[in-house]
């Protein structure tokens, strides 16, 4: 089956807009090997005594913010970081489990910077830039130099060197980790960075502080306006540079792996002010998380892929069996599903094909555990071979933490009965559109780790969000921005700035709208039937009727979230409703976006599954030759359509091919 | 099942708090107690209170953001955060306490929401390896055998989430601060820095209004990462070490 390609290609228009191409990404040319030394050659200098006089807003506290802060605040730069948290030691950078990947071949088996980067481009479906995941793999080994420098005590072998495992669909050791805490662990370590530069007078902390608006003067990023969540107070900050580092959108699923807290405030408010958003459709799904429990659940736990290495997952072959103890299932009734489409890779597929998988197989009324609507969603991942093979004491010590918690959530003991995993939302890879250097398309606006639609095309690979939030935030920013700073300081601005008045009366009105409306359904209520319909159609598999239908339903609950919703308290105080409800409206024109970008997109490739796009078999069927390239939406007002700027994108190193994990 | 909560109201900072006692029914024994705070918030909501602010963030116990008293246990009766804390813990018909951290150096913002922004000026005073980006030498010119990463690691899995704070009668943050000092302590990179950092950790500690420790233990017991109480031994003969170091 192909994709129709003119079909109701009117009604899509109607939709959205074309415009000019991107033709300039700042990339350098020539050898991939020299491309980030001759930029950061190329960057200009800034005198050590002019840095003091520059300041730079990071906002966000994660392994991409918390790095940058800390980097440029030893630089001598004038920092001041934000976060929405009590401490910026508990950005959701802390939650991820497996680990890191870096090109170290401390292993010799085979890795290089090379291989890193080739994995990377095919694991994202040949969907991400050449240079910058080039780059990535390039500075992966100075990331863990770094981290060990400073105290991060990863997992070692017993000569006291550095421990690898393989991880999530590649066939070298590559990954460093701490236990079941990788992302603890290297947060830890950028926040003790930072809390030296605050100690040294050269970061600004602000905590329980939400960036509201983007301040943009005379077309340049210049500041931001921030509400401080304790007293209420809606405050202005004025910078040379704006860098956003608030991670990914999950949470417009509403359920997802993220923290209750994680939003795309930030990005969205910078998205209508002129930042381009790039890729908003590719979404990761993880494969295994625990199912959802019931209606009061509020968030998804993720359970680490490293389950994956030596659990075997598995689904009755009879739908009568699917109510049955899983013990009591013989083996020729099991069907291990994806080591019999998978032969060669089995279990440890990509994350994308993991997950639809187990989708497929509860659509055809083989999934276990209760039934939520009309199907039981849910598969078994089972350890008892590897309790066989390994001894319960070896299984623990490799994945103790990680059993725990499962039987803590579920009351369900992992080393007796099998656990019953199903894929949930988890990563962005979509974000603001950066160009090499990571600016935005607003200048003076930088966008790092999740937040920018980065290195990982349609679908990343385990381990490597860390990596690049640790690259950004360590490395390639601090190059990159001072070649902006360079041109600074730039002109003194004052709060009175007509430009600046105007962002701050913004946020003053909104905050009053929602507070005076006064309907009578809850934040919540309405963040949960977004997060329904962008599941339903903008998950693990989207069709055109389906998203059509999405963008009717999410335009009819927008209109009723402005005409309807409580929020309760004052404008003045520590106000939690009042906080989901700003992030709940910017959820609410994302997931139209989204669904808008998944339409336009009549492919599928990595994590975006066109159900018209598939191959005989099943598997996703990219269209390289109509749809190579970075879809970057230009906001179109609050009447308009958006309008899409198409990056071409170009593979002179790696050879474009249909993935095959057979 | 159903059960009676008795939760701490408190406007603002400066505002009178009181219990409040709220019914809730129909709890399904899968929620997190979270979560079923949640649920009473929308009930709340939908009459018209205002609901009860509490912290939390991850929900899945690494964050160390949320942290409730809970019938007088710091994070409730389990070891483990108050988010990872499930309501199969609790039967029908049960009396609870709800009530944020309470101690000096934790002033309450509102409700069940406490400011803990004095743990990470302990943290400023020198919970950390000076080694600025870019300086690094490779990874592996530095062996670390086993048995210290291990210690070390065990050391730094603390949260910061205050439960010890909250669970000792002195509300001491020696367990949170001795966590730290063993972290880095242990490890070959942290040594240079090592005198000067207990010195300055404790003095922000006193200064910060945590009180002394008089081992009492209660500290270890709550504590929901198992940091045990041998950090503090570490702390103190660290701070010994210094102190003859001349520092
Ligand atoms: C459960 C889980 C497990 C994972 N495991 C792995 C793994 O093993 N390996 C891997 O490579 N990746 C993993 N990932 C992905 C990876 O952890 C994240 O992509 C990455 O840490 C994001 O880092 P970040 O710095 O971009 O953002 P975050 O760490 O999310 O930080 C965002 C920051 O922005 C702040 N912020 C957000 N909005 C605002 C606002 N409006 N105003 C002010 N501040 C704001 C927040 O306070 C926070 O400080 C995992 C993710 C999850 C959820
Ligand atoms: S030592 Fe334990 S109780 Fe204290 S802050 Fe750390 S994790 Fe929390
Ligand atoms: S909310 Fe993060 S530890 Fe409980």
């Amino acid at each position: 089956m192909t994709a129709p390609t003119t079909e109701r290609t009117e009604l899509i228009h109607g939709l959205y807009t074309e415009g000019e191409p991107i033709v300039d990404t700042k990339a350098p040319a020539g050898p991939i090997e020299q491309r980030w030394s001759k930029r950061k050659f190329e960057a200009a200098l800034v005198n050590p005594a002019n840095r003091r006089k520059l300041s730079v807003i990071i906002v966000g506290t994660g392994l991409a913010g918390g790095a940058a802060a800390a980097t440029l605040g030893e630089a001598g730069y004038h920092v001041k970081s934000f976060c929405y948290q009590d401490s910026p030691r508990r950005a959701h950078s802390i939650a991820a489990q497996g680990g890191i990947n870096a090109a170290k071949n401390y292993k010799e088996d085979g890795d290089s910077v090379f291989r890193l980067f080739y994995d990377t481009v095919k694991g994202g479906d040949y969907r991400s830039r050449e240079s910058n995941v080039y780059r990535l793999a390039e500075v992966s080994a100075n990331i863990i130099d770094q981290c060990v420098a400073q105290g991060v005590p990863f997992a070692r072998e017993y000569g006291g060197l550095l421990d690898n495992r393989s991880f999530g669909g590649v066939q070298v050791s590559r990954t460093f980790y701490a236990r079941g805490q990788t992302g603890q662990q290297l947060l830890i370590g950028a926040y003790q960075a930072l809390e030296r530069q605050v100690a040294a007078g050269t970061v600004e902390m602000f905590a329980r502080h939400e960036m509201l608006e983007l301040v943009v003067v005379d077309g340049k990023a210049r500041g931001i306006i921030a509400r401080d969540l304790v007293t209420g107070e809606v405050e202005t900050h004025l910078a040379d540079a704006v860098v956003l580092a608030s991670g990914g959108y999950g949470n417009v699923f509403y359920l997802s792996t993220n923290a209750m807290g994680s939003n795309v405030t930030a990005t969205w408010r910078a998205h209508r002010k002129g930042a381009y958003f790039g890729n908003p459709c590719y979404t990761q799904i993880h494969p295994t998380c625990i199912p959802v429990s019931g209606e009061h659940q509020s968030k998804l736990t993720l359970m680490s892929e490293s389950l994956r290495n030596d659990g075997r997952i598995w689904v009755p072959k009879k739908a009568e069996d699917c109510e049955k103890d899983p013990r009591e299932i013989p083996e020729e009734d099991r069907d291990y599903y994806l080591e019999r489409i998978y032969p060669s890779f089995g279990n440890l597929v990509p994350r994308d094909i993991a997950s639809r998988q187990a989708k497929n197989v509860c659509d055809e009324g083989r999934g276990v555990g209760p039934k939520v609507g009309d199907f039981r969603r849910g598969v078994y991942l089972d350890f008892t071979d590897a309790l066989k093979r390994m001894s319960a004491e070896a299984v623990a010590e490799k994945y103790g933490n990680l059993l725990d918690m499962y039987q803590r959530i579920t009351g369900e003991n992992p080393y007796e009965v099998p656990m019953r995993i199903y894929p949930a939302v988890h990563y962005t890879m979509g974000g603001l559109w950066v160009d090499y250097d990571l600016q935005s398309s607003i200048p003076g606006l930088f966008v790092a780790g999740e937040a920018n639609f980065s290195d990982h095309g349609a679908n990343r690979l385990g381990a490597s969000a860390l990596m690049q939030g640790l690259a950004d935030g360590y490395f390639v920013l601090p190059n990159t921005i001072r070649d902006y700073l360079a041109k600074g300081p730039f002109e003194a601005l004052e709060e009175s700035h007509p430009s600046v008045v105007e962002a701050k009366a913004a946020v003053d009105a909104r905050v009053a709208k929602f507070l005076s409306i006064n309907g009578d359904r809850s934040v919540d209520s309405f963040h949960k039937e977004l997060g329904n319909i962008m599941w339903e159609y903008c998950g693990m598999e989207r069709s055109e009727e389906g998203l059509l239908k999405a963008i009717d339903l999410i335009r009819g609950l927008r209109d009723e979230f402005w005409r309807n919703v409580k929020v309760l308290g004052a404008a003045d105080t520590l106000n939690q409703s009042l906080e989901k409800a700003g992030r709940v409206a910017d959820f609410l024109e994302l997931g139209e976006l989204m669904c808008i970008d998944a339409l336009h997109r009549r492919e599928s490739c990595g994590g975006h599954f066109r159900a018209e796009s598939q191959t005989e078999d099943g598997e996703a069927l990219r269209h390289d030759d109509e749809y190579a390239y970075v879809a970057a939406w230009e906001w179109g007002g609050d009447s308009g359509a958006p309008v899409l700027h198409k990056e071409d994108l170009v593979y002179e190193f790696v050879e474009m091919k249909q993935r095959s994990y057979k | 099942m159903n059960l009676t909560l008795k939760i701490w109201r408190q406007a603002g900072p400066r505002a009178q708090g009181e219990m409040v006692t709220y019914p809730v029914t129909d709890i399904s024994e899968d929620m997190s107690f979270l979560e079923m705070l949640d649920v009473l918030n929308e009930q709340l909501n939908a009459r018209g209170e205002e609901p009860i602010a509490f912290d939390s963030d991850c929900r899945e116990g690494i964050c160390g953001m949320c942290g409730l008293m809970i019938s007088g246990q710091a994070h409730g009766p389990e070891v483990t955060t108050t988010c990872q804390l499930h309501m199969r813990s609790f039967k029908d018909g049960d009396e609870i306490t709800v009530e944020p951290w309470r101690a000096d150096a934790f002033p309450v913002i509102k409700d069940l929401v406490v400011d803990r922004s004095s743990f990470d000026r302990i943290i400023q005073a020198g919970g950390f390896i000076s080694a600025n980006t870019g300086s690094a030498p490779e990874a592996h010119s530095v062996p670390v055998p086993k048995p210290k990463a291990d210690r070390s690691f065990m050391a730094a899995a603390c949260i910061g989430c205050g439960a010890c704070v909250a669970a000792c009668p002195n509300a001491s943050g020696m367990l949170f601060m001795g966590a730290k000092i063993t972290h880095l302590g242990e490890l070959p990179q942290g040594q240079p820095e090592r005198d000067a950092r207990v010195v300055s950790m404790v003095s922000t500690h006193d200064h910060e209004g945590f009180g002394g420790c008089t081992n009492v233990g209660a500290c270890a017991d709550a504590c929901p990462k198992e940091i045990p109480l041998d950090v503090i031994n570490q702390l103190n003969k660290d701070l010994r070490r210094a102190l003859m170091h001349g520092e």
